[in-house]
């Protein structure tokens, strides 16, 4: 295994489009060639040494090859977009885009992230161990068919749009969210631990959700099914006794995705 | 010099003039098809060695959504068709994105590229006529045209219902006029006025609401007076009831409506050199003839209903089609036809919009994609194929894809290679649902077209069909310098190579454009000139005060003002009006 770490040492006052971030395209280079990488900063392409110390080589494969990021990126987006293996450690927040379309490895930041975290995002993980912002796990704007495979663990909050269109895969969410969690949803899951505030699962046609909270306003398009207890999806458990719902029966496609809601908190449904 | 160039030695196919792939040398001098060149124009002139390459009149699409509110609506709709499908700007052509509805600039280039030269759009609005023309404007690379939404406008539902010919004659000339439009396009005649009251028209002998007008008064009134009024075209229809299992037998009646309509274009023009008649004699141009095909009696019985269509049109001469062919993938489904489009969102549950255009017809749009898995998508795949292979006649023919509702135009090279190439169809059949196979009759169909059908159906037919064969779709003395050649050798083809096909169609190895080479092998190398058509059509002057009154009446119901409607020619790229004389 070969550790590449980058330092942010630039002036990050426009943010940076630095999509060339990944264990794909650091394998086989020497630091003074990932150093020379072009990225993008407002009008101007400039070698990624403009903006970063590198220390170390990368590995021989994607697989063999880490980046560790020491420091905040919060300005900088699209970090592992398209990455198929390795892995990418940040000890900060991130950027926009980070982790979006990519196919396989893992991404880990210890900060917060920025809106559109594994957007269309096919396989591999991403862990955020702070909070995030909007359409984490969702499909690109306009399209209804999202992220098709793997995992996001967002360990705080997340705000809106979270998994929507979302067709394969699960996002799990530590803490709460807000606005359309799950919107037109096709597949997978989303499992909320905290509150959503409304919309959950809007014009869902297949898939399912699972929230841990409350649901402040509930979608009328939903019937109640029954009442199941410790629900299990492969590895990921939801405590508790939950509300099953199908829905949503606003749309053509009638009922076909599920939700559950916990028992306890939404006493009301 | 500019606009003049000769190409030497390349394999002509020149439809209209029944050259059928002869070695011949082709002139254009200041943009017009010459017979030669003089010794003095031969030193400098530019020469194209087509030596083992196919020559033919540039393209000509008769019937493609490009300029427009809908088309806009589409993009609008779609930011997911635009961010992977995009071109950067190079020292003379713009940037541009979009898969299934480009940005008019990548829409100018990506025709270009493939060797076509004219286009026109296929339904414009009255209201959206402006907005059409600051499109098409915009278009680089393509001479243009646009056909006026006329199957369900009140001025013209009220007159027909009362018999007034001569006010509904002046009211289309005056219209053609204001909007710098050629043509008369009829959507679900007096069905999408029933789309106002969330009603749709089943029959031609049903009356819609309040105006009380059928189908057939719609298409018999409009055939009638397109040709009292000599317009170029053939009124251009998009059947009733279309995109609904069993829809064919509507499509063959309505056709059968204007069989004794005799075509009478008049069109002040001088005519290029072709030794077939390039006028035509059709009072009906049928169009996308699979979507208006549908068999079966619901999506279980699905089928093809084409072979009941094509038999009407082998056995009668007054009807030309264009296919509309779905070449699967991505589309975006677009028409003036607005209840046919709230059936395919509550079919699909995708996202779309509908809009009432005031007093005039509808529109809707909705993202849609063709999978060779889906059965119904596969067996409209078989349907395109089906109704151009059937029709014996090439000139009864037009291909499209009615882009961008089967697929996008970008996807007619392979079109053309599963007419030519009886392997290439097959090859699909394996690989799509069983029912493209089981409910068509296109995989025992074993006709493969040459090259010579090939140029009929993407040239020479799509202009004389829309009468613009004085000038476009042939290389004939006089017409335009517009000229595709394709690296294609029509001696060494081999059609099971269809490969090789699409790779040659899409990418014209010269698109030359009144006679300046503008496109060479996908790259952009000029932007030329381009230019406008409508019709001017003479009309009675009295004819024309009555009916003003008449309009400017009822012009309360419309939202702007009666001086705001007519679109100016500024609005046009070098305007070009065709004088049409009508009958007294």
């Amino acid at each position: 295994m070969a550790d590449v770490i980058l330092k942010p040492t630039g002036n990050f006052d426009l943010t940076v489009e630095a999509e060339v971030i990944t264990p794909d395209n650091f394998a086989g280079k020497s630091a003074d060639e990932i150093g020379k990488l072009l990225v993008w900063q407002g009008p101007e392409e400039l070698p990624l040494a403009n903006f970063f110390s590198v220390e170390g080589n990368g590995g021989n494969s994607a697989e063999d090859t880490t980046i560790i990021i020491d420091g905040d990126v919060s300005r900088v987006k699209r970090i592992g977009q398209e990455m198929t293996a390795g892995k990418i450690l940040v000890k900060g927040s991130v950027g926009m885009h980070t982790g979006s379309t990519m196919s396989g490895g893992e991404i880990v930041v210890e900060g917060d992230s920025e809106s559109w975290a594994g957007m269309d995002m096919t396989g591999g993980s991403i862990h955020i161990k702070g909070n995030a912002k909007d359409h984490i796990g969702s499909a690109y704007r306009g399209s209804w068919e999202g992220m098709t495979g793997g995992r996001i663990t967002i360990d705080g909050d997340a705000v809106s749009q979270i998994g929507g269109g979302l067709s394969g895969g699960e996002i799990i969410i530590g803490g709460s969210v807000k606005h359309f969690c799950g919107i037109r949803i096709n597949g997978g899951l989303i499992y909320v631990k905290g509150n959503a505030f409304r919309t959950v699962g809007a014009e869902m046609t297949g898939g399912t959700i699972v929230i841990g909270g409350c649901i402040e306003r509930f979608l009328p398009g939903f019937t109640m099914e029954g009442v199941e207890s410790d629900l299990k999806f492969n590895d990921i458990e939801c405590p508790g006794e939950y509300k099953k719902f199908t829905g949503d029966y606003a749309i053509p496609q009638k009922g076909k995705g599920t939700m559950y809601v916990s028992c306890d908190n939404n006493e009301c449904l | 010099m500019a606009g003049t160039i000769a190409i030497k030695n390349g394999y002509v196919y020149d439809p209209l003039n029944d050259i059928n792939g002869e070695m011949m040398d082709i002139f254009i001098k200041d943009g017009k098809v010459v017979t030669e060149l003089s010794g003095a124009d031969m030193k400098d002139v530019k020469e194209i060695d087509a030596k083992g390459k196919t020559v033919m009149p540039g393209g000509v699409d008769s019937h493609s959504h490009v300029a427009g509110a809908k088309v806009n609506g589409g993009r609008m709709m779609r930011p997911e068709d635009h961010y992977k499908f995009y071109q950067k700007k190079t020292p003379i052509t713009h940037s541009g994105c979009g898969y299934t509805v480009p940005s008019v600039y990548l829409g100018g280039y990506e025709y270009s590229k493939m060797g076509y030269t004219t286009v026109f759009e296929a339904a414009v609005p009255p209201m959206e006529a402006r907005h059409t023309h600051e499109e098409m404007r915009s278009t680089p690379m393509l001479d243009m045209g646009g056909y006026l939404v006329l199957g369900n406008n009140w001025f013209l539902m009220r007159y027909l219902k009362e018999g007034d010919i001569d006010k509904a004659a002046a009211y289309i000339a005056w219209m053609m006029k204001t909007h710098k439009t050629y043509g008369i396009k009829c959507v679900n005649p007096a069905g999408v006025e029933n789309w106002g009251w969330g009603e749709n028209i089943g029959a031609l002998d049903q009356a819609n609401i309040h105006f009380e007008t059928t189908p057939e008064d719609m298409i018999k009134g409009l055939t009638e007076l397109n040709e009292k009024l000599g317009i170029p075209m053939p009124v251009h229809l998009h059947a009733n009831n279309l995109g609904h299992p069993g829809c064919w037998e509507i499509t063959r009646d309505s056709l059968k409506i204007p069989k004794n309509v005799k075509a009478k274009p008049n069109m002040d023009v001088e005519w290029a050199e072709t030794k077939k008649n390039a006028k035509r004699h059709e009072s009906v141009y049928l169009t996308h003839c699979q979507f208006n095909a549908f068999g079966g009696t619901s999506w279980r019985d699905f089928e093809s209903g084409v072979k009941g269509i094509t038999d009407y049109v082998n056995s009668n001469d007054h009807v030309v089609f264009d296919s509309g062919c779905v070449p699967f993938g991505d589309a975006t489904v677009m028409t003036g036809d607005g209840p046919a489009i709230h059936d395919l969102y509550v079919l699909t549950g995708h996202k779309w919009s509908n809009t009432d255009v005031e007093c005039e017809c509808g529109s809707g749009v909705l993202p849609f994609l063709y999978l060779k898995g889906n059965p119904v998508h596969s067996v409209q795949w078989a349907m395109g194929l089906e109704s151009l292979l059937y029709v014996k006649d090439a000139w009864k023919t037009i291909m499209t894809t009615d882009s961008p509702n089967g697929g996008p135009f970008i996807k007619y090279p392979q079109v053309i290679a599963w007419l030519m190439s009886n392997k290439a169809r097959q090859d699909t059949f394996a690989e799509c649902h069983k029912w493209a196979q089981d409910r068509t009759g296109l995989g025992a169909e074993t006709r493969e077209m040459d090259l010579f059908e090939i140029a009929t159906i993407t040239r020479a037919n799509p202009a004389r069909t829309i009468g613009m064969s004085y000038r476009k779709g042939t290389l004939g003395i006089g017409a335009d310098g517009d000229v595709a050649i394709y690296d294609i050798d029509p001696k060494s083809l081999e059609v099971n190579d269809y490969e090789s096909i699409i790779r040659a169609f899409e990418n014209a190895a010269y698109t030359i454009k009144a006679g300046e080479v503008v496109s060479q092998m996908g790259e952009i190398v000029a932007i030329p000139e381009k230019n406008t058509f409508y019709s001017d059509i003479a009309t009675d002057e009295d004819a024309e005060k009555s009916m003003l009154a008449d309009v400017k009446k009822w012009f309360k119901y419309y939202t702007l003002g009666f001086d705001r409607y007519p679109t100016p020619e500024k609005y046009l790229a070098n305007p070009t009006p065709i004088q049409v004389k009508a009958e007294k």
